[in-house]
């Protein structure tokens, strides 16, 4: 295959014009770009969510300033409604999934290094790419809109169960208007990925360059390649869920409202629908999103390791393997959602054990991981930082995973707060970690530019403590009951817990203050950081063989021809302790995959 | 710096053991019969997962404190043994204690929820809807009266919607708005929802249990000590979903008789 694969590889001569150049670029490195930026203002925009309601939950009477530009009737005083506090709460969990944790490690970085990394001049369909994003952007914009469109966003969650999302207006503020821009969004989100999944795939399968076998491409690449795939059939599920969920609102159907439901004393004009195949639809996308979102942080970490490290993991394939072993159970144990949902009690045994043998392949992964710094050289730097500081993350967040794996806790730890620390730990701030190590390792490669390193520790270190002052005391609070999803505690036994909940705001807002540090850091790095070399990590894969940025076709009319595994460290060459993957040179000692 | 990072995880994987081993936040005592089951699932659930937490954390430490910084003159080194006993020890050690957790775990779930209720469990109904639970009782016949969801009127008080004017099984049923169950007496408790999903949650009797529109469920359960408990909704229902809750008072059967003849008067 790979014989001929450069000459698959699209052929589209460098744009002209600004349009074409910055805004519809068909280049999969603009393309990279604009969605790392669009991830940047999402995360923005989800992390000002989430102060507001860490702030409201702490301190429920206290006004916050400015909020009312926010909403109309959501807060007034400044002060937030209940109803506004379910809206935030759904606008800043659907930021974070969709469009940071989906967007940045997969659609971003993998964009911009996938087809650098097989050898590849562009992705196989530019203009699928193209739209891809361009569709991405158009379902973000469509979910700021429900801010103003109505009665505001919807407040049912970003789980959206029915039927509180599909009977409409009569379910509260935000069932009506906002559950259908919701819906319509993620349709288009899901349309825009796909279009991302059918470029990975047919890159990595086919545009690989000349030597470069599946067991040289690097571990991001094969990382991205997996969760492709995951994109390819989870989203393709969510959007026909979302399509029917706006049926039920639009065209009368009743897919997911059950006969006979009655709201604020109205016979609602339904019947038949099931309430639980809307959760199974949702979470039969929703486990492997989680995937989604961490397993491309997996490949960046190794990879980021790897360099830093200056010796490769101790088993390339076992990482692969275990990263292909989380896909595919990612789908068998979706079930662990819905343990007291009300399915069969038998379905809730039958889906904790693919559940709780997920753990094996994650362990696999921790282990190599922890195994491979034996022996290192580890060189310490932001990007490394972040990377360790991503494994103590996954195991804090899946050592809870050992909790929720069993129905029978699930009795009391069920949408507590143990649940939020769990998943924040694990795809949301260990997927956070791995989008900055990505960030500090591959900035000088993608805006020619080297970031501030002194200040990205001082981001590490200020970051690393505050995330396990927010999530670390959620799980106290989950064993104590205290449910999810309030706006306030009025319940009696969560009372005294309401001082756990003012530590975990302060630690929010001074975490999220923090990350100031970072945008100054990349705004000013962007512009007056110093030039970058072509290669400052000393690293071996194809993305270091180029210059900084890349030129337009990536390798400067060039064919490359790989010889070597892509994590040729601790050698002896003639460029010092490592060996470039394009390098012809022949070392002892070095171990090569065929 | 690698060595402060070093330190520092260990400490942050200490300062978090500290209340989980000084029990400073945990369930609400246990009041129910099956409970107990639960309550070992957890704890030894806790002991492993908290080993292989601070295992995890320190050896990570100790490799990064150990293994940082160039160190002229040394080469790098390759783990003992490579990945082939790394994996052995995932599938094996990992393997084993997932697995017997999950095993008896099984028999905490089954206790519940594969045991059927006696045949003299007292029967109790209740029904969720935003943002509210409401319960009844049969009355003297042991039956409950259908209900009939055009009938159901939060403004005419008819909270089930049931038609004591010419449904014989429905005139003496009782509904209140607070549960109340007799101290070690099975409850039988069938789960109803009018209008959207909603949970049933009393962290206290370890019960937690979805309603499902559009399907009625039943659990069963036995409370063991006379106290007042709370029942909360867990599952998101709405802008007053915080707010729905109610009180479960387990009383003694004579207190119990006293409370439900008081309720009856009230219907």
């Amino acid at each position: 295959m790979h014989d001929t694969s450069t000459h698959a590889a699209a052929h589209h001569g460098p744009p002209t014009s600004f349009i074409r150049k910055h805004v519809f670029s068909l280049d999969h490195k603009v393309i990279g770009k604009q969605y790392y930026g669009l991830g940047l203002v999402a995360v923005i925009i989800g992390m000002v969510l989430s102060w507001v309601m860490r702030i409201h939950l702490a301190w429920t009477a206290y006004p916050i300033p400015g909020l009312h530009l926010l909403s109309g009737t959501g807060a007034p005083g400044n002060v937030m409604t209940p109803e506004f506090y379910l809206q935030v709460m759904t606008m800043h969990a659907t930021f974070m999934v969709f469009f940071v944790l989906t967007v940045v490690p997969f659609a971003a970085f993998g964009n911009f290094f996938l087809p650098i990394h097989t050898g590849a001049e562009d992705m196989p369909f530019p203009h699928f790419n193209m739209m891809s994003f361009w569709t991405t952007f158009v379902a973000f914009c469509v979910m700021l809109l429900s801010f103003f469109v109505g009665d505001g966003p919807t407040l049912g969650g970003w789980t959206q169960y029915a039927p509180l999302s599909a009977v409409g207006a009569v379910a509260g503020p935000g069932q009506g208007s906002g559950v259908i821009i919701w819906a319509t969004s993620i349709a288009i989100f899901c349309v825009g990925q796909l279009f991302g999944a059918l470029n990975f795939i047919p890159n990595v399968l086919d545009l690989r360059c000349k030597g470069m076998s599946m067991w040289r491409l690097p571990m991001p690449t094969w990382a991205w390649f997996i969760t492709s795939c995951m994109g390819l059939t989870s989203f393709s599920v969510l959007m026909p869920a979302c399509i029917l969920l706006i049926l039920d609102h639009v065209a009368g159907t009743s897919f997911f409202v059950a006969s006979n439901l009655v709201i604020n004393d109205q016979l609602q004009p339904h019947s038949g629908g099931s309430t639980l195949l809307w959760q199974h639809l949702f979470w039969f996308f929703g486990h492997p999103e989680v995937y989604i979102a961490i397993v491309p942080g997996m490949g960046i970490v190794s990879h980021v390791l790897i360099t830093n490290m200056r010796k490769p993991m101790l088993s390339h394939r076992v990482l692969v393997y275990s990263m292909g072993a989380l896909a595919v159970l990612s789908y068998m144990v979706y079930g662990h959602h819905m343990f007291v949902s009300g399915m069969n009690p038998f379905s809730s045994l039958v889906f904790s054990f693919p559940t709780l043998l997920i753990t094996i392949p994650s362990t696999v992964i921790v282990l190599v991981w922890i195994g491979s710094l034996y022996g290192a050289k580890l060189r310490i730097n932001a990007a490394s930082l972040f990377a360790l500081g991503f494994i103590s993350m996954f195991i804090t967040g899946g050592v809870s995973g050992f909790f929720l794996a069993q129905p029978s806790i699930q009795i009391l730890l069920h949408a507590t707060y143990f649940v939020v620390a769990h998943f924040h730990f694990t795809m949301a701030i260990a997927a956070l970690f791995g989008i900055f190590s990505g960030t500090y390792f591959w900035f000088p490669k993608m805006w020619g530019r080297m970031m501030n390193d002194n200040l990205g520790k001082l981001h590490f270190w200020l970051t690393f403590i505050g995330v396990y002052a927010i999530f670390m005391p959620m799980h106290y609070l989950g064993l104590a009951g205290n449910v999810r999803r309030y706006q306030a505690f009025v319940v009696d036994y969560m009372q005294p817990l309401v001082g756990v909940h003012q530590f975990i705001t302060i630690a929010a807002l001074f975490t999220g203050a923090v990350q100031l540090i970072f945008i100054y850091n990349f705004i000013h790095s962007r512009f007056w950081g110093e030039p970058a070399p072509e290669n400052p990590w000393q690293g071996t894969s194809l993305e270091w063989s180029v210059p900084s940025p890349p030129p337009h076709d990536n390798f400067g009319g060039k064919h490359p021809v790989v010889y070597h595994d892509p994590y040729q460290y601790g050698v002896q060459s003639s460029t010092g302790d490592y060996l470039m993957q394009d390098s012809p040179e022949q070392v002892k000692g070095a171990q090569d995959e065929p | 710096m690698a060595k402060l990072l070093a330190v520092t995880i260990v400490v942050i994987a200490i300062l978090s053991a500290i209340p989980i081993i000084r029990n400073t936040w945990h369930p609400l005592p246990d009041v129910s019969a099956h409970g107990q089951a639960i309550d070992d699932q957890l704890s030894e659930t806790m002991w492993e997962a908290g080993i292989s937490f601070l295992a995890s954390q320190i050896i990570l430490a100790w490799f990064i404190w150990r293994y940082s910084g160039n160190r002229p003159g040394e080469k790098t080194k390759t783990f003992p043994g490579g990945a082939t006993g790394l994996v052995a020890a995932a599938v094996i050690l990992v393997g084993v204690e997932v697995f017997a957790l999950g095993i008896f775990g099984v028999k905490a779930w089954a206790n519940i929820y594969f045991t059927p209720p006696g045949a003299d469990a007292m029967p109790v109904q209740v029904q969720a809807g935003q943002f509210a639970f409401y319960f009844r009782y049969t009355g003297p016949d042991g039956t409950f009266g259908a209900i009939h969801p055009e009938m159901l009127s939060e403004a005419n008080q008819n909270f089930y919607g049931i038609d004591t004017d010419h449904d014989s099984d429905a005139k003496d049923d009782i509904v209140t708005a607070e549960m109340a169950v007799p101290v070690n007496r099975e409850i039988r408790l069938l789960m109803h929802s009018k209008d959207v999903s909603h949970s049933f949650y009393v962290p206290a009797l370890r019960i937690h249990q979805d309603f499902v529109p559009g399907l009625d469920l039943q659990i069963h359960f036995t409370a063991t000590k006379v106290g007042r408990y709370e029942i909360v909704c867990s599952q998101l229902c709405g802008l007053g979903h915080y707010n729905m809750k109610a009180y479960l008072s387990v009383l003694s059967q004579d207190d119990f008789d006293a409370w439900l003849k008081k309720q009856a008067a009230l219907q």
